[in-house]
């Protein structure tokens, strides 16, 4: 096939007309990809008047932005997004498709990849592009897929090399966002929507979407607490601690899956990844779908019971003793240093 | 009336892993790890056995896997599933998403007439929510994904309310569709104790292969005949059964490899330690105090 290129490519998502700031993310990601093989980044946006969204995607690296606009593209509806980006792909061929681990790109992915056969791999905590020596075969531009797996002792690193298109989901947070002093030229592509009587298999009755007003990723510190709290009346102690110092909540996966606290504040590879200035590990032992959402962060305490915990690994300071005994102290003791 | 076929699955409990249970390849080597059912598909059962207890129709329960899945298909049977299929072969062994959902689409294909194909959102053991939208593709079905309730039902629609980011929202499909249901969205059943003594002894072909192995007195053709009789056999399909592109299974249909595997060896980076006292608290307190961390 001639029509094989090296273009890397980021699915724009956009809810009620605005983007997503993964998708955003994965455009920065997306640049260094396209420049370590010399080839073009472009943006497919989706959607009902899109084209402020498509000239925004010049500013996070985007050489070119497919866009494919209709009243009836407003929402995302999975069977003609679907539709759009798989003759899409199978017409330009792109190198490498990105997506959100949203709900709307966990939903648009897999489906894609399975149309196109191509490789897709969920969640990745790092994407790197390089040349590969697999089972005796040399491999150009294969996409390192590298994400942790199986409970958290390993790293995995997944490669598709016998597909031309590589695609992966990664969560909100992971890749950071850098916007360009020099924005690209704008360059917009628009595609016409074909209706198809298949699109409206499925329809929207209605939608309701609030805000969030939790935003972890902007928090300059984050008091977090794990599974070892025990108790959830334990756990308040986390908010009373993260009260005092003006902080957010967070948790760790388990912690949410014992209903301590609430998804939207999980931190880890299938929760939000942070950088903070101050992170607070309590009661957290550190798997590493944990570390993968906050190792970043510039200084780290990490306060738990057991002494060998993985988690004191990547803390820069720590205590070891019970969360119900170390908390109150600490309170105690900054409360009497602003006095 | 609706049929309802639900994929479930045998997941390792990821909770209990250790370090010999990665084989060098960088797959994971099941047989040393305890196997549970997939709490997710359990829900997606539920959601399966309420359509059932509201229009009639029957629910069929269906899993890729080794031998030993045959474990959970037993239990779905005492939670109220009407039948239950193994697809197991080795063909199918270290199959990715991909190579997964185009078993389970042939499979469901074979197994016939549906309104509902019901899964979990995710499996555990890889919590990639990809194998739910890539069988409904390969069906060339509509899918719901995220689901939380069931709404309204009729002849050949349903309504359904899905999580979406930052909320939710109310959807309306045509059957036939594939709906893959959230943690939360029903409580699955307990087990019947009147099913479960009635079905306890369901066997597969494997299971009564066993049993013919260790006595000469027993015959695997009158054996499968009795056990079909009393309703206790699990049918088994493998890649024959299916006449599949067998270059589409297992590893050899699967596009993602795992190249590498590192076992995490942390950095190490050894923490300042503080006691666990006032004193300690406030030593801490003064250095993050000083570098502008805090205050």
């Amino acid at each position: 096939m001639s029509n094989l290129t090296n273009d890397v490519w980021v699915f724009i998502e956009q809810r009620d007309g605005r983007p997503a700031e993964v998708s955003f993310e994965l455009l920065s990601k997306g640049r260094k990809l396209a420049d370590s093989m010399s080839s073009l980044l472009k943006a497919v946006v989706i959607g009902d008047d899109v084209q402020t969204i498509a000239a925004d995607t010049f500013r996070f690296g985007a050489d070119e932005a497919v866009v494919v606009s209709h009243p009836q593209l407003k929402h995302y509806r999975t069977i003609p997004y679907s539709r759009i980006l798989n003759s899409l792909v199978e017409e330009r061929m792109p190198r490498i498709v990105l997506f959100g681990a949203s709900v709307i790109g966990r939903d648009l992915a897999p489906r894609i990849a399975s149309h196109t056969k191509s490789g897709l791999t969920a969640d990745c905590t790092n994407l790197k592009v390089s040349d590969i020596s697999y089972l005796g075969k040399e491999y150009k531009n294969l996409l390192l897929q590298i994400r942790p797996a199986f409970g958290g002792n390993i790293i995995a690193t997944i490669i598709t090399p016998d597909v031309h298109t590589q695609m992966a989901t990664v969560r909100e947070g992971v890749m950071e966002m850098h916007p360009l002093s020099h924005p690209h030229d704008v360059k917009i592509t628009e595609v016409a929507y074909q209706p198809d009587g298949l699109d409206d298999l499925v329809t929207i009755v209605e939608q309701h979407r609030v805000e969030s007003k939790v935003n972890l990723k902007s928090a300059p510190i984050i008091v977090a607490g794990g599974y070892g709290l025990g108790t959830r009346e334990n756990f308040k102690l986390i908010h009373e601690l993260a009260h005092v110092l003006g902080a957010e909540v967070g948790g760790s996966r388990a912690a949410v899956d014992a209903g301590f606290i609430s998804h939207e504040r999980q931190v880890g590879q299938t929760g939000v990844t942070v950088r903070p200035k101050l992170y607070f590990a309590i009661g957290i032992s550190g798997a590493i779908q944990h570390r993968a959402g906050m190792q970043e962060s510039k200084k780290i305490i990490a306060i738990n019971t057991d002494a060998d915990a993985p988690i004191f690994d990547v803390a820069h300071y720590g205590i070891v003793g019970d969360a119900a005994d170390v908390i109150p102290k600490f309170i105690e003791a900054y409360k009497s240093k602003l006095k | 009336m609706h049929n309802s076929i639900v994929l479930v699955k045998q997941v390792p409990d990821t909770s209990n892993i250790s370090g010999q249970v990665m084989k060098e390849d960088g797959t994971v080597n099941r047989s040393k790890l305890p196997a549970i059912f997939n709490f997710e598909d359990k829900v997606a059962l539920e959601f399966a056995l309420q359509i059932k207890d509201r229009t009639g129709g029957k629910v069929t329960a269906i899993t890729m896997g080794p031998p030993r899945a045959s474990d959970i298909l037993r239990e779905c049977l005492y939670m109220g599933a009407d039948d239950a299929y193994l697809i197991t072969d080795r063909k199918f062994a270290g199959a990715d998403t991909l190579a997964t959902s185009y078993v389970l689409s042939e499979a469901v294909k074979k197994i016939g007439s549906f309104d509902f194909v019901f899964a979990g959102r995710q499996a555990i053991d890889g919590d990639t929510a990809q194998v739910g939208p890539q069988t409904a593709e390969k069906l060339g079905i509509p899918q719901i994904t995220y689901a939380e309730e069931i709404l309204d039902l009729e002849k050949e629609c349903v309504r359904v309310k899905r999580k979406i980011d930052g909320g939710f929202e109310i959807v309306e499909s045509k059957l036939p569709v594939l709906i893959t249901v959230l943690k939360d969205a029903a409580d699955p059943r307990p087990l019947s104790a009147k099913r479960l003594m009635a079905y306890k002894g369901a066997k597969s072909l494997l299971e009564l292969e066993k049993l013919v192995e260790g006595n000469p007195l027993l015959y695997i053709d009158k054996l499968m005949y009795e056990y079909k009789n009393r309703s206790l056999f699990i049918p088994t399909l493998t890649a024959d059964d299916l006449q599949i592109d067998i270059s589409r299974c297992g590893i050899k249909g699967s596009p993602t490899k795992v190249y590498e595997v590192e076992s995490v060896v942390l950095a190490g980076s050894n923490p300042m330690r503080f006691e666990n006292s006032k004193n300690g608290m406030s030593q801490l307190i003064d250095i993050l105090l000083e570098d502008r961390i805090l205050g």
